[in-house]
């Protein structure tokens, strides 16, 4: 059996969870809601972060436009996410939700705006 | 220039915009400017690209400049006034406004009702008296998140953090990824003013130590940053203690220590202001000690959460626009206070015409874990509330039946007996 001890971070409460997996089975103990037993599992299985970031942008008002995850990712792949973003430039206009980068660093998630410029 | 309007908003942040928002949408009729300092409105929340924002107000997660462009997006069509690079200079206690602008020149306004929202400015080295030199490479971390998500420009590669409140936090995780290392987080209180999600998400996530009860004692270089010394303080006096010093080799050092109300207009106006706070004591609609002025967001006491300021934004908008309607009464007040490690209540004091529900917002001293919340009206306990948990970077809400006001109110910490 494994435990491990985290704070849950679905909302500002911040619950003090233990999380215990035993094989396929997980008891998460401290939460307040259900999202905190959602959480604790998640964070023991595959943790999962969305990535905020900002792209170089030509001809916008500024040089930068910020950009999101349109979803959660693995928290594994943080890393080459963030090296896609990197490597990415924009053309203006940008709308916010625009897809600057589909499937980005192949997580099967898209890159998307999150300011207009 | 000279105009005449009816609900003057004083910042286009996200307090300012649910203010004006909510004011216009009360009193169609009525005029309603917006006057913003920066190029675009939105406020901090521009610079603040991260996520987390919107859950309570929107339910779902979204990023700053998405929050603040789905109240820009509602503007359209409100007629709703709005003055960018417009600086306002000076507030009369006769609600008269002048403020000043490239496009305009001097602009005079006479307002039927001001709404306050300035928001809040980062307190800087010189608050602090750090010793050391006076190198390059001292930044606030809200002027760092600015260079880095708006300019595009890295302020360093290798940073020392002072201070966990939440923007350094944030900047921990954002240095981090756009490829600087940090190496610690110094906080001198034995716990963190940020939020929970932050301390996990941007510093247990990417490694970062964060060192409760130490401080920064030297900064070392001539022309850029070279090194910053942090030693341990004693809980009790916060001094460092001699013989615990550390020195980093960085080229950045980062404050973020505290942020402080924007108040020179509000005491200008000679508007009354809450020591603590350093926001203007205000009634359960957010009105001012002037009546027709209203103060909202983190002018009035710094917010953890923008959900929260788009609420009391709105409580003030919708006063305004009862106010320049002619349908507001002159109010005779309760106070409303906190002791017992309950530091600061807003609002600061309730009328005696309120009715319903009455939310009062409040932030302890210290950490408590479990404690319960007292909330007495002279001698008598109206409410009482067990908490598990709370601590001085998240904000606190209780709800009182305003039925039960009768006198003066006062919220008070009774800490858990050891077994």
């Amino acid at each position: 059996m494994k435990t491990m001890e985290m704070t849950c971070i679905r909302c500002p409460m911040g619950c003090r969870l233990t999380v215990a997996q035993d094989g396929d089975s997980f008891t998460v103990t401290g939460n307040t809601c259900r999202r905190g037993e959602e959480y604790g599992i998640q964070e023991m299985r595959c943790p999962m972060r969305t990535v905020t970031s900002s792209v170089r942008v030509e001809g916008g008002r500024r040089p930068v436009c910020s950009v999101k995850t349109a979803e959660n990712v693995k928290k594994a792949d943080i890393p080459a996410v963030l090296e896609a973003i990197r490597a990415l430039k924009a053309t203006a206009p940008i709308t916010i939700g625009d897809v600057l980068c589909p499937n980005v660093a192949g997580t099967g998630v898209d890159l998307v705006a999150t300011a207009n410029d | 220039m000279k105009e005449i309007i009816d609900i003057a908003v004083i910042g286009g942040g996200p307090a300012g915009l649910a203010a004006a928002l909510e004011a216009r949408k009360n009193a169609p009729d009525k005029s309603v400017l917006i006057i913003e300092r920066d190029k675009e409105l939105g406020g901090i929340l521009q610079q603040c690209i991260h996520n987390g924002f919107g859950l309570h107000f929107f339910g779902e997660e979204l990023t700053g400049p998405e929050y603040a462009g789905r109240f820009i997006a509602q503007l359209e069509g409100t007629g709703i006034e709005v003055m960018t690079d417009t600086m306002v200079l000076e507030l009369s206690n006769d609600r008269r406004i002048l403020a000043v602008s490239a496009k305009h020149g001097l602009v005079e306004i006479e307002a039927g009702a001001v709404i306050l929202a300035m928001g809040c400015r980062e307190r800087t080295r010189g608050a602090l008296n750090i010793p050391g030199t006076r190198p390059a490479g001292v930044y606030t971390a809200g002027c760092a998140q600015r260079l880095v998500n708006m300019e595009g420009f890295m302020p360093g590669r290798r940073v020392v953090i002072l201070g966990s409140g939440d923007i350094g936090l944030i900047m921990a995780r954002r240095m981090t990824w756009e490829g600087a290392k940090v190496e610690v987080v110094a906080e001198i209180m034995p716990y963190s003013s940020g939020l929970n999600r932050n301390i996990v998400q941007c510093l247990v996530d990417n490694g970062i130590p964060l060192k409760f009860n130490h401080t920064v004692t030297n900064i070392l270089g001539r022309e850029r940053v070279e090194g910053v010394t942090i030693a341990e303080v004693d809980p009790a006096t916060r001094q460092p203690i001699p013989g615990t010093e550390i020195t980093y080799e960085c080229d950045t050092l980062l404050l973020s220590v505290g942020l402080i109300p924007e108040n020179e207009l509000t005491q200008a106006a000679g508007i009354e202001l809450d020591r603590v706070t350093s926001g203007a004591v205000v009634d359960e609609n957010r009105q001012t000690s002037i009546p027709g002025v209203f103060a909202c967001g983190n002018v009035l006491h710094v917010h953890d959460l923008v959900d929260n300021v788009s609420a009391e934004a709105m409580l003030a908008g919708r006063a305004a626009a009862t106010y320049v309607s002619g349908q507001a009464q002159a109010a005779e007040y309760r106070s409303v206070s906190g002791r017992n490690g309950v530091r600061y209540t807003v609002p600061q004091r309730v009328s005696k015409s309120a009715e319903g529900k009455q939310d009062i917002y409040f932030r302890v001293g210290s950490a408590y874990r479990p404690a319960t919340l007292l909330v007495k009206c002279g001698d008598e306990t109206i409410l009482t509330r067990k908490k598990q948990i709370m601590t001085p970077g998240e904000m606190e809400k209780i709800s009182i039946d305003a039925a039960k006001i009768t006198g003066d109110i006062t919220l008070e910490i009774e800490e858990a007996k050891a077994q």
